[in-house]
């Protein structure tokens, strides 16, 4: 039985899970954007405490598959100690996160000795170096083993960064010497980043740097076998920003080279993806020259390559290879690119072959779409092309149906039987909520998973959703919602599911949709079933489970049991805050010196109508990183068309998405109508503001006040407070719009689904929703320096405007200052904005066509957007006198702002 | 006289069985516990075990010696909560030194005396040191994941103090044991490392134990075994393995895995099975020897006792049960990985 066993010198790692390197293991992934210094979008998160949503960048990190999570909190404007403690233990309480080791990078010794004190798992820390002297190196070294800490050492010494072969290695081997035999450390734990500089950059000094790192990987490997060596690999490539196939191809070409002489890990862009064998000749030769140096030109040669493929756009689309294989290989080739150009004459061929219509879908069809299944599942697709997939699926499907029903009317009149599939789902996005990109893409995604979808599209009321569930005997209900109202009506049809006693689960999903509103305020309606899904992708296990009976049951009890635990948690959390009684939150008001000063006169007031607003205006305004999350790739726009693991696909998409966008302009898809309006106003002094029409008649404004209790010095905020009260005697004024980009949608969404083109459907209406935004963003600044002119000094270019650093705001009743939705019915009146652009209010006061903004506008520099968060029962009180309601429709309007039940 | 890696190289081990068990047998008091010295102490401080070593050194000591009788190669001070910061429940934060220093000395006594009496089998003392009652990875209060409530400064600073005493004392070992929040154990281990750095004495042997708290697998922070071990190889522990919250049969799997990634010794010393209804463990000696024994013949462990309810004749029953097994061989480390 007493084997002796042997214990390999590999590099371990861990979080709750180990991390074990060895010689086999693959190149490893460093997630990198949880990274202040290099996401925008993550520092300001951490900048304004907002550690939640900035777990999920770590959580999105993870799921892409990162292997190890670089943290960095290096930013002049943060407490960057604090910042990484705060962060890395509320990380440890997210089992799906924390699961993989961290690396915790700083420049600053004390903030990485503060992140090694917050973690039970074996970490890299990044970086040391001999920067500052053999001293100093061996103390930070010593800590690092005493938290047991694997280090990055960059190659610096005393003097500086290595940037030659003998300098690369022999400061490698210096500071390897130093921590192996003075400092005790295992050679497995060190890991040089011998410095990868950009090449061709049209200096010759830096033409070899390339072949100087890949050759030091080499040396150092030979020389220290058991170290690794790390390295940021986007940086070779710099020269050529912008240009993707190049980039792509060259860190392919790159990696290639420097994994094979030793490259262990890295953070990496979207050239991980690009397969070397696939670069197209030429370019990879050009590639091969300029990183290897292998002749004087090559540089020369790459750049008029580079301009050329750049006009071009991809040049390695035009493989048609795969047509030579047979039919099979080819639906599946088809389905799993996305390709939809050959698709009706090889279903045609397949129909032929088999003997069975079904039977094309049931073989080739659905083995193509498992193997989608498989590659989103496990990360290796995203969604954009699994929706193009289900495209090319469709169409497929399209040319079998006639058959398939033929036969199956002659099935049906043989046997008088029938024919069940793997389950019948029913969508639909509630009554009042117009929002349905999200259900659409689910909807797209289970009918891949074999599903029948009936999909009941948007407004639909209750009685019609448990009508057509009773009547389609239907296996699950799927509800989507945007706007908040939409959260009562699900709670509403969960209660009518109960009542009319239903026993299938009930799906919740949607933007405004939580886990926690779900556990708190759906699932104790209803006990058959009711399931929060986060994405579309989580949308097929979860019908997966719900539909199998061997799971069903075990994963229904879990999910209630989550919830039941939620709801606790819930409840038991919410007297943490404290509440100030709204005479005193009133007191607390936002102080402004109105004596000091002096509103602008508006160049104009009343009311402006703008119709067939110039497209190609407004497109120079869309903020794009909200369209990737649509599409459920989250990241900062533009850096996401080069991360790591979704870049490619990012990239893919956003040239999908300037092709239409080129068309909807060129053919004027859309029509975008506005309508302005700028009102003399002044403040009760409280929380009313009253603002006068053009016909004299005075409409009063209500609007709520904070009244958690805030931190010395900080105001409980009201938008009144940021109009002159009428005892100042000085005339203020209030603005408001509304604008839409969603007219002549109909048709071309219309012309999509006769072509069973989700995508482009989809496409179609998040570009729309974007236009709708970039216009209101225009509009914005035309009223800031033109109409209003208040701010007409203002110089800001877009990345600026999408990060509000302009004077005043916009706030939309609905949302998180103004929650109250039915102030939306005054801003229309006093805009008329339903004559002036076609803009309709539901009875939830969702605005049709669903590509539409509306708001008010605050000029005053002081004026911000916050949250309003939750209200007690006294403001309530007071709120439903101001509005003329009873307590009850008060209640209603408002109950996701109460900080009560009822 | 042999030295413990020698003792380990040879045979398998024995380390001794529950204090607390064996405490309760006794049946003690306030005034038991609070002896002369501590009479008109101004809180309640029975249940503090670790204080009778100051207060009723002789129980501690006769316990001591039923264990080495029974055959224990190693025996654990009585010292699983003698820090500043377990100690601030009965507020006696200032005796934890000197609890560390009675505890050894008195273990000391018992040792020597029997190392004496039979130099071919020496006996070693191990200072333990227990996993705080507050934890670093884990927050306490569940509406604020974020909150600690405790740094990890503190809890070195803490563990310092102990491993300083216990080492002064003349403790041969020291025994991280009990770990349920791998980052407390962590600590403790940079304190060690830190005052045998700054002491310039000879490194003591460290010993390493955590508890898989059930059947996930993992510990109580959320670690799988071979985390858990990857983020404590940096202490280069003497031995590495499992102690408490299970019996026999629960550990074996993880004692399995253990026995195949571990570099060191491994250690395994699990509570007599799982306690009744009552809290009280039912497990008969013969009965948790047996499963031992299964261990030492799958060539899983090289040192092996008990936990709560465990007494000395589990341990002799053990002990007898092992003693003409070999013990694990210790993996070679290869230097290459090829």
């Amino acid at each position: 039985m007493n084997t002796t066993r042997t214990i390999k010198p590999y590099l371990r790692l861990s979080g709750l899970e180990p991390l074990v390197v060895r010689p086999e293991t693959n190149f490893i992934n460093v997630g990198e954007r949880t990274n202040v210094t290099g996401s925008k979008k993550f520092a300001r998160l951490i900048r304004e405490g907002l550690f939640e949503e900035a777990l999920s960048v770590a959580r999105q990190q993870v799921e892409s598959g990162a292997q190890v999570l670089d943290v960095n909190m290096d930013d002049a404007l943060l407490d960057g100690e604090k910042a990484m403690t705060t962060f890395l233990n509320l990380l440890a309480s997210e089992p799906d996160i924390s699961r993989i080791p961290v690396m915790i990078d700083s420049s600053k010794f004390s903030v990485i000795e503060a992140g090694l004190k917050c973690l039970q798992g074996k970490c890299i820390v990044n970086s040391i170096s001999l920067k500052e002297g053999e001293e100093k190196f061996i103390e930070q070294a010593v800590i690092c083993q005493s938290y047991g800490a694997s280090v990055v050492v960059m190659a610096f010494d005393e003097n500086g960064q290595a940037d030659t072969l003998e300098k690369r290695v022999s400061f490698c081997h210096r500071a390897y010497k130093i921590l192996v035999d003075k400092v005790g450390f295992d050679p497995q734990d060190i890991i040089f980043d011998p410095n990868i500089f950009a090449i061709a950059t049209g200096i010759e000094e830096h033409n070899n740097y390339a072949v100087d790192f890949i050759e030091a990987c080499r040396q150092i490997k030979q020389l220290m076998p058991l170290a690794k060596i790390s390295g940021g690999v986007s940086n070779v490539s710099f020269s050529f920003r912008g240009n993707d196939v190049v980039r792509e191809a060259m860190h392919s070409v790159f990696l290639l080279h420097a994994i094979k002489a030793g490259l262990d890990m890295g953070i990496v862009n979207a050239g991980m993806i690009q397969i070397y064998d696939e670069i197209e000749p030429q370019l990879r030769e050009l590639c091969e020259d300029a990183i290897l140096n292998r002749r004087e030109d090559a540089t020369e040669r790459l750049i008029n390559f580079a301009e050329t493929v750049k006009a071009k756009g991809k040049v390695v689309e035009k493989d048609e290879a795969w047509r030579n294989g047979t039919v099979e290989e080819r639906l599946s080739h088809a389905l799993v690119n996305g390709i939809t150009d050959y698709i009706e004459a090889d279903t045609e061929e397949a129909r032929l072959k088999y003997p069975r219509p079904l039977e094309v879908i049931e073989g080739p069809l659905m083995d193509g779409m498992n193997i989608v299944g498989d590659l989103f599942g496990s990360g290796k697709m995203f969604l954009p092309q699994v929706v193009k997939s289900a495209r090319v699926m469709k169409k497929s499907v399209a040319v079998l149906t006639p058959y398939i029903e033929a036969e199956k009317a002659k099935l049906v009149a043989e046997n008088g039987g029938q024919i069940k599939s793997a389950g019948k789902i029913l969508l639909a996005t509630v009554k009042g909520d117009v929002h349905d990109i999200g259900k659409n893409i689910v909807g797209v995604v289970l009918g891949c998973n074999g599903y029948d979808i009936i999909d009941l599209g948007v407004m639909v009321p209750a009685e019609k959703i448990l009508q057509t569930a009773r009547e389609q005997e239907v296996d699950i209900i799927g509800l989507s919602g945007l706007i908040t109202p939409s959260l009562d009506e699900m709670v509403h049809i969960a209660r009518e599911l109960k009542r009319q006693q239903f026993n299938i689960p009930l799906l919740i999903g949607g933007a405004t949709t939580s886990r926690t509103h779900t556990a708190v305020k759906i699932a104790p309606e209803y006990e058959n079933g009711v399931v929060h899904v986060l994405d579309a992708s989580r949308s097929v296990t979860v019908t997966g489970n719900l539909l199998n009976k061997a799971l069903n049951k075990n994963f229904l009890e879990e999910v209630k049991g989550e919830y039941v635990k939620l709801n606790e948690a819930f409840r038991n959390k919410r007297p943490v805050k404290q509440y100030l009684p709204i005479a005193e939150a009133r007191k607390n008001k936002v102080q402004i010196d109105w004596e000091k000063f002096n509103p602008v006169k508006p160049a104009f007031i009343g009311t402006k109508t703008f119709d067939h607003y110039d497209l190609a205006e407004i497109v120079k305004y869309i903020d794009w990183q909200p369209f990737f999350i649509s599409w459920e790739l989250h990241g900062k726009f533009p850096q996401i068309l080069e991360d790591a693991v979704v870049g490619k696909e990012a990239t893919r998409l956003f040239n999908d998405a300037q092709e239409m966008l080129r068309r909807i302009v060129e053919e004027k898809w859309l029509r975008a109508r506005a309508v302005i309006g700028i009102f003399p106003a002044n403040s009760n002094g409280v929380d009313t503001v009253h603002a006068t029409t053009e016909d004299g008649a005075v409409i009063p404004l209500e609007s709520l006040r904070q009244q958690v209790k805030k931190a010395p010095g900080q105001p409980n905020f009201c938008l009144a407070d940021f109009i002159a009260p009428a005892s100042t005697g000085k005339q203020d004024y209030i603005g408001g719009f509304a604008v839409t980009a969603g007219e002549g949608i109909e048709k071309h969404l219309d012309k999509f689904k006769a072509e069973h083109d989700d995508y482009s459907s989809i496409m179609l209406k998040a570009l729309a929703d974007r236009m709708a935004e970039a216009f209101t963003e225009l509009m914005h600044e035309r009223v800031r320096k033109e109409f209003w002119g208040y701010a007409n000094q203002e110089h800001l270019n877009n990345d600026q405007l999408i990060k509000e650093e302009y004077m005043g705001i916009r706030p939309a009743p609905g949302y998180p200052a103004c929650p109250e939705h039915t102030e939306k019915y005054k801003l229309f009146d006093m805009l008329g904005a339903t004559e002036a652009t076609g803009i309709i209010l539901t009875e939830s006061l969702a605005m049709y066509p669903a590509s539409s903004v509306s708001g008010w506008y605050f000029a005053h520099p002081e004026s911000k957007y916050f949250g309003l968060g939750k209200i007690e029962k006294d403001q309530l009180e007071d709120y439903a006198e101001r509005k003329g309601w009873t307590i009850e429709e008060a209640e209603r309007w408002l109950r996701p702002s109460l900080e009560y039940d009822i | 006289m042999k030295s413990l890696q020698q003792c380990a190289s040879e045979r398998i081990l024995i380390i001794d069985g529950a204090m607390g068990t064996m405490i309760q047998r006794y049946k003690l008091q306030e005034s038991d516990y609070r002896g002369e010295r501590f009479k008109d102490y101004h809180t309640d401080v029975k249940g503090n075990s670790d204080l009778l070593s100051i207060t009723q050194p002789q129980i501690i000591e006769a316990i001591h010696r039923e264990y080495l009788e029974a055959g224990a190669d190693i025996i654990e001070t009585n010292t699983f909560s003698s820090t500043v910061i377990a100690q601030a429940d009965y507020d006696m934060q200032d005796l934890a030194a000197e609890m560390n220093t009675a505890s050894v000395t008195i273990a000391r006594r018992a040792a020597d005396d029997y190392t004496r009496r039979n130099p071919d089998k020496p006996r070693f003392v191990a200072g333990a040191i227990g996993p705080l009652n507050k934890t670093l990875s884990i927050s306490p209060d569940v509406n604020n994941p974020g909150f600690r409530s405790v740094t990890f400064d503190e809890v070195v600073n803490a563990y310092y103090e102990q491993v300083k005493a216990l080492s002064e004392a003349g403790a041969d070992i020291l025994l991280i044991e009990t770990i349920f929040d791998t980052l407390n154990a962590k600590g403790a281990i940079f304190a060690i490392k830190k005052y045998f750095r700054e002491s310039g004495k000879p490194e003591l042997p460290v010993m390493i134990s955590g508890t898989i708290t059930d059947a996930s697998g993992r510990t109580l922070s959320g670690q799988t075994l071979e985390a858990f071990y990857i983020s404590v190889m940096h202490a280069k522990p003497f031995s590495i393995g499992l102690n408490c919250a299970l019996g026999g049969n629960q550990m074996r799997p993880y004692i399995e895995e253990l026995s195949q990634i571990a570099g060191c010794y491994v250690s395994c010393y699990p509570n007599a099975g799982l306690p009744n209804t009552f809290g009280e463990y039912d497990e008969q000696p013969h009965e948790t020897a047996h499963i031992i024994e299964e261990f030492a013949r799958e060539g899983f462990v090289n040192i092996v006792g008990g936990c709560c309810g465990t007494t000395p004749d589990h341990i002799r029953h053990m002990a007898e049960h092992v003693k003409s097994i070999q013990p694990r061989p210790l993996p070679v480390k290869e230097a290459t990985l090829a």
